[in-house]
Formats: structure tokens, sequence, C-alpha cells
């Protein structure tokens, strides 16, 4: 259960993000889209006490992130590159991230064979560091590295943005299997409607820092957001030529 | 289009992150570069006289030129290490109509403006002037000569741009030429065949010939046009990414797991040290500089015990200053993740301190050959390296909380002041001269042993208090990270 409450945050006098509340319950597929700016990234860099809120506070199982570190042991995410450690191999990698969250070299190797598809053999055993990997394999690594341990709450940003049409499928497929039981809670962000309606119950659409959109995921919610957003361009194109 | 450049140059210059931030910086280099301006003027205006008063018998002309390669050399050495090529991105410039040579041709010219290349003219130019006032030499032929002179002084610039880029990649390439400088420079030394000596003769005979200052000129131009091809031929995107991939190095450092919550992150330090430039570099300048001691204790002129002080805190603890002053900049470029990650902070600093605090020892431990000095200089450099444990490295991690500027890991460290800020300058006088203060007072009023007594005392103090200070330390990092992750981001110089 993630929950923020009159949340707010200013970069020089401009309010990038005003959240008077959100709650998000244990197990459920968030998905969080705006276009540039409207501070997708502001949120879940606050998630993760990476930047103060100017006002509010948000709630990580009852934990306020910028007060304690009791939420990092169940919080895993990936936002860009800074969090990958350019001079070690993705085994390497993935092998410091394990004992950082309780779980040994076995562990890892067995939990990484359920990945080989979705690696795609451009991974593991190439002796690579993680620096000279493609942007899109560097996605790989990091997406996989937040789901090791057993997390209770996953927060992926634009986890879509880089992949190969082939990995952005298998990775749908690794977010629904990993909400099946309802037990770890997955936040993303996208640019893609149609990825994020596939995979996320619902969804929250930001604009300047204001939740617009609040929708329960359904048949209708793509051609919604679809709407939406293109009548935000005409509405933008209508005031221009006022 | 070079007025273009021009302006390109001007706006990355005053537009880049760390402008204003790094002024304190900017203002040492500025002094050293004046600094070295007045020095050199000095030397040009004084070396005739002083020439000439001290080698009544000799002409002082041909004395200089007798050293001019000399100079050279030194001066090519001094720039390999020191100067950079101007860089101009070519990346955004690529896919615009604009041509290789256009460029190119900027880069190089950028390059005549050096301040390495102002320098010699400080000393040529007065020296010259003396030779056609006060010598009886022609004043055409002393011009021929100063024409010479900085046409070779821009060979040495351009020269060293064809080795850098040719050879920095592979430094092997270059041991034949280094061997064969240090072989003339063997055969100089026991006079079997004085190089210098000959090119002396031929510097004078081109002042009585002032027409063959063409020659250095000419190679100039040869120079000049070698590095324009070399510079063309890698104007391409793919000619910096096509580096040679090597086979990623899979050392695992397992002997780390004895030390339990500590293992993953001291792995990670070592990693970093083994597998980047910059940190790796401070190894060898660790183990370089612990020969430090060997000018020192031989003579009797530094002969003070405080003096001895400051060389144990400085040979004992030199990896700690170098590699300590930039914790936590060396995680800069992942610096978030460390942040979100279920890393507490208190094991993150700790395995910091416990890596700093083995390098003393092992220093320390390198540093015992020193009792061929006395007892005296063993247990100097003992206590030290206690007082460096115990007192120095939490000082180090505390001054640590005010680094907010990044490090790329993978630039050399010649003349890289990224990372450098004001809190690199201020802790170094806490660090070497708190302790040599506090020796120096209590052997200036007691005895050599209080001394020795009170800094291992401190530093013992300081071990025992080390679980309390580390928990303070990391109270401090909690509240300074917001700072720390936004200062990280910031790239640029």
């Amino acid at each position: 259960m993630i929950t923020a409450t009159n949340l707010s945050k200013v970069y020089g006098g401009t309010k990038v993000l005003n959240i008077e509340h959100l709650d998000i319950p244990e197990g459920e597929s968030f998905g969080l889209v705006g276009n540039n700016g409207a501070g997708k990234t502001t949120f879940f860099s606050l998630l993760l006490d990476l930047i103060q809120p100017t006002a509010g506070n948000i709630f990580n199982h009852e934990i306020t992130v910028s007060q304690s570190e009791d939420w990092k042991p169940f919080t895993a995410s990936f936002i860009d590159e800074s969090f990958l450690i350019g001079y070690l191999t993705p085994e390497e990698y993935f092998y410091f991230v394990g004992e950082l969250r309780g779980a040994n070299k076995a562990d890892i190797d067995s939990f990484l064979t359920s990945f080989e598809d979705f690696f795609h053999g451009e991974i593991l055993g190439r002796k690579k560091y993680l620096r000279d990997l493609s942007k899109g394999n560097q996605k790989k690594v990091g997406i996989v590295a937040a789901l090791i341990g057993n997390p209770k709450v996953v927060i992926l940003d634009e986890p879509f943005a880089n992949l190969d049409p082939t990995t952005q499928i298998r990775l749908k497929k690794i977010i629904k299997e990993l909400t099946e039981n309802r037990e770890v809670t997955v936040l993303i962000s996208s640019h893609d409607l149609i990825h994020v309606t596939e995979v996320c119950e619902r969804i929250v659409v930001l604009d300047k820092g204001e939740v617009v959109k609040d929708i329960k995921t359904s048949e209708a919610t793509l051609s919604e957001l679809e709407r939406y957003f293109s009548g935000e361009v005409e509405v933008t194109q209508a005031e221009e030529l006022s | 289009m070079f007025q273009r450049f021009l302006w390109l140059e001007w706006k990355f210059f005053f537009r880049s992150a760390s402008l204003g931030k790094n002024i304190g910086l900017k203002i040492f280099l500025i002094f050293l570069a004046l600094y070295f301006s007045v020095a050199f003027l000095a030397l040009g205006i004084g070396l005739y006289p002083l020439l000439q008063e001290t080698f009544p018998n000799q002409d002082p002309l041909q004395m200089v030129n007798r050293f001019v390669l000399l100079w050279l050399v030194f001066e090519l050495g001094f720039r390999f290490m020191i100067q950079t090529l101007p860089v101009l991105d070519i990346k955004p410039l690529l896919n615009l109509p604009i041509s290789r040579r256009k460029a190119v041709n900027f880069v190089l010219l950028k390059s005549m403006y050096s301040f390495f290349n102002f320098l010699p003219l400080f000393i040529i130019i007065p020296f010259g002037i003396f030779c056609i006032n006060k010598g009886d030499y022609g004043t055409w032929n002393i011009i021929g000569w100063m024409i010479a002179m900085i046409a070779t002084t821009q060979c040495v610039n351009f020269l060293n741009f064809l080795i850098k880029k040719k050879f920095t990649d592979n430094l092997k390439a270059l041991i034949p030429a280094i061997l064969a400088v240090v072989i003339l420079g063997t055969l100089e030394y026991f006079k079997v065949f004085e190089i210098s000596f000959w090119f002396g003769k031929m510097m004078n005979f081109l002042v009585l010939n002032p027409y063959l200052a063409v020659l250095p000129i000419v190679m100039l131009i040869i120079l000049y046009k070698w590095n324009q091809l070399n510079l063309e031929s890698k104007f391409y995107l793919d000619a910096g990414l096509k580096e040679k991939q090597k086979d990623a190095d899979t050392k695992n450092f397992e002997w780390t797991k004895k030390f339990g919550v500590l293992a993953p992150f001291l792995q990670l330090d070592l990693k970093l040290i083994w597998r980047n430039k910059r940190p790796k570099t401070t190894i060898y300048m660790s183990l370089l500089l612990l020969g430090y001691g060997l000018f020192i204790y031989p003579g009797d002129m530094y002969g003070h015990p405080a003096m001895y002080v400051f060389v144990g805190v400085f040979m004992t603890g030199i990896f700690m200053i170098n590699f300590g002053q930039f914790v936590p900049s060396w995680d800069a470029s992942y610096y978030p993740m460390i942040m979100a990650q279920n890393i507490p902070l208190k094991d993150y600093l700790s395995s910091k301190a416990m890596l700093i605090s083995s390098s003393v020892i092992v220093l320390a431990i390198l540093s015992t050959p020193y009792i061929y000095f006395g007892w005296d200089i063993l247990l100097i450099n003992m206590v030290a390296a206690l007082y460096n444990i115990g007192v120095n490295v939490p000082i180090l991690l505390y001054s640590g909380s005010f680094n907010k500027k990044r490090i790329d890991l993978d630039k050399s460290p010649f003349m890289n002041y990224q990372g450098t800020g004001a809190a690199q300058w201020i802790v170094g006088i806490p660090l070497m001269f708190l302790p040599v203060l506090i020796f120096w007072l209590l052997n200036f009023f007691i005895n050599f042993e209080a001394g020795l007594i009170a800094l291992s005392g401190l530093g013992l103090l300081g071990l025992l208090l080390r679980a309390s200070l580390m928990k303070y330390i990391a109270g401090v990092y909690q509240k300074r990270k917001y700072a720390m992750i936004n200062g990280f981001k910031q790239t640029g110089e």
C-alpha cells in the first residue's frame, strides 16, 4: 500500500507535482501516463526518496520514505542508467543486487534462468561491462535486477522505451505474471498507451503535476486515453490560433 | 565559420554546469599561470647577464644553444603528461554542412594559442633582445634564431598531439622512442657521444646563417599537415566508438567474504579501483610516493622530527588522501541506485573506512624498510599510520559529505580537477598539519615520546569511537543526500 498525501514538489517557483491524495493498494498494477514534464519521474523519485518533497509525504507500507530507510528492503526500482554500475558485468551486477537483497549466487543463477528468453542471449556470458552494452540491453539488465529478491513494490520508469518489439512483448508477459498473485505492487510509467493499458489495471494521467484522470482499466480505456491526449493537442492548437 | 566555432566555445565555457562553483580552482590555475609567466620572464631577462657573469669566457648564446635539446625533450615529456588537445565536440557537427578540414583546422589553430606555447616566448624574446644589444651577433642573425626557436616550440606542440593521438591507446609502442632517449641521455652523461653538443653546434650554425630558420618552419608545416590528415581520418563517429572491446575482467575478490555484511561493498570498491583508469592510478601514485622518504631521511636539512611526522602521515596516508577525498564521488554515476537500493548508509561508509584503513596498514608495512634510517623513523611512521586510521579516516569521510561533484571514472587523472571543490583543499589542512602541529608542540614543550604518545592516543581514541563516529557521519550523509544526488547528475567539467 502506497499513499501520497498533499504531496507537492516545487522547482524555482513552478509546481511540477501536486497530488492531493493518491492510494495505491497492495498488489495493484499501476500505470502512470502523461506528456513530458507531467511529473511522472518526479513522482517516482519522491517515492524512492531521491528528491525531497516541498510539502506532504509519501508512505510506503506505512513508512514515511523521507524519514526512515525501512522501505528499502522490499522496494526495488529501475529509473535510468544511473541505477547501473558501469564497470560490472551483468552477472556481477545481478550478484551484487542479490547480496543486497539476501539472495546468494545460486539463487540468482536459478532466478536468471527464467529470463533467458528475455535476455535473448545478449546479456549473460558475454564478458562485457554494463557500460559497453547498448541502451536496450542495459535496460533489460536494470529491469531484471529490479525483480531480484521478491520485492513487494517494483517501480519501473518507462520500461518499454528503447526495447525492441520482441522484448516489449516479453516484458509485458513478465509484468503480468508478477502481478498475478496480487502480492507485488508494480508501478510503471509509459508513453506507450497500448502497452500501459495492456499491463495495468489502473491508469493515472498526470498533466503539469496534477492528477487529471484516474481510470480503472477496461476495454474502453485505450480509446479514452487516446481521445484525451489527442484532445489536448487540439485544445493547445486552438489556443495558439486564437 | 571560425567565428561560429568560437561562439560555440564561448557558450560552452560560460554555460558549463560548474562555472562559478569552480571559481576557486580557476583562480588557483590563473595564479599558477601568472607565477610561471613571471618566473619565465625573470629567467628570460636574467639569463644573459647571469651567464655572462658566471662564465665570462663563454658566449651566452652558445651555452643556451647547448641546452636547447634538453629543454625540448623535457618540454615534450611535460606536455605529454599535462597538455591535452583542445576538443571540439564533433558529434553535433557531423551531420551539419561543415567541411571536415575547417573543423580540424580550428582545433589545431586553437592549440597554437595554448599557454604552453607562450611560456617559452618569455625566455626567447628577452634573451634574444639581450643578444642583439650586448652580443656581437647581427640583428638578423638573432631574429632568425628567435623565429627558429618559436617554430620549434610549435613543432613540439604538434608533435605532442601526434604522439598522444597515435600512442595513448598503445603506450607500449612508445618504448623504442623512450629507449632511444634514455640511451642518448646515458651516452651524454658519460660523455661518450654528446648529442646536445652537436645540436648546439647546429643551432650555432643557424645563428650564422639565419635564413636556415626556414627549416623549423618547414618542419612545423609538415607536422601540422600530418596532424591535420590524422585528425581528418578520425572525424567519424565510430572512430571513438570502435575501441577495442577487451574481455571483461572477472576477478571477483572472493576473499572479501570474510567481512560479512561489508563484503559486497568491499568487492564493489575493489572492482571500482581495479577496472577504472582514474582510481587505478591512485594505487600507482601511492606506491610511487612511498619513495618520498628517500628524499627526506638522508638529508639533514629537514632533520626536525616534526618533518618526519609529516612524511609519515603523508606516506602511509597517500592512498587515503587520494581515494578518500573523493568519497562518495567515485560512485557518482550510480549514486541514485546506491540510495534507492537496500543499502544502509552506515554499511556503505563502513566499507569505505575499512578499505582506506587497510590501505594505510599496507602502506605502513611497505614503509618498514625505512628502519634503515633509524628506529625513530619506523616508530614515527607506525604512529602516523595509527593516527591516520583513527583520526584522519573519519575526518575524510566527514568531509566527503560535502562532495557533490561528479567524477568520470575513465578520465585520466593528470591535471584532472574533476570532482575537486573547496572541500578537497580545506580538508588537507587538518589532515596533514594537525598531527604535525600536535607533535611539534609536545616535542617542544615536553619531549619526543610525549608527542608520539599523544598522536597514538588520538589514533586509538578515534578507533574506539569509530562506531559512533560512523553513525554520526552516516547521519550527515543522509542529510546531504539530495544535494549529492542532484550534484552528481551534473555532467560537464
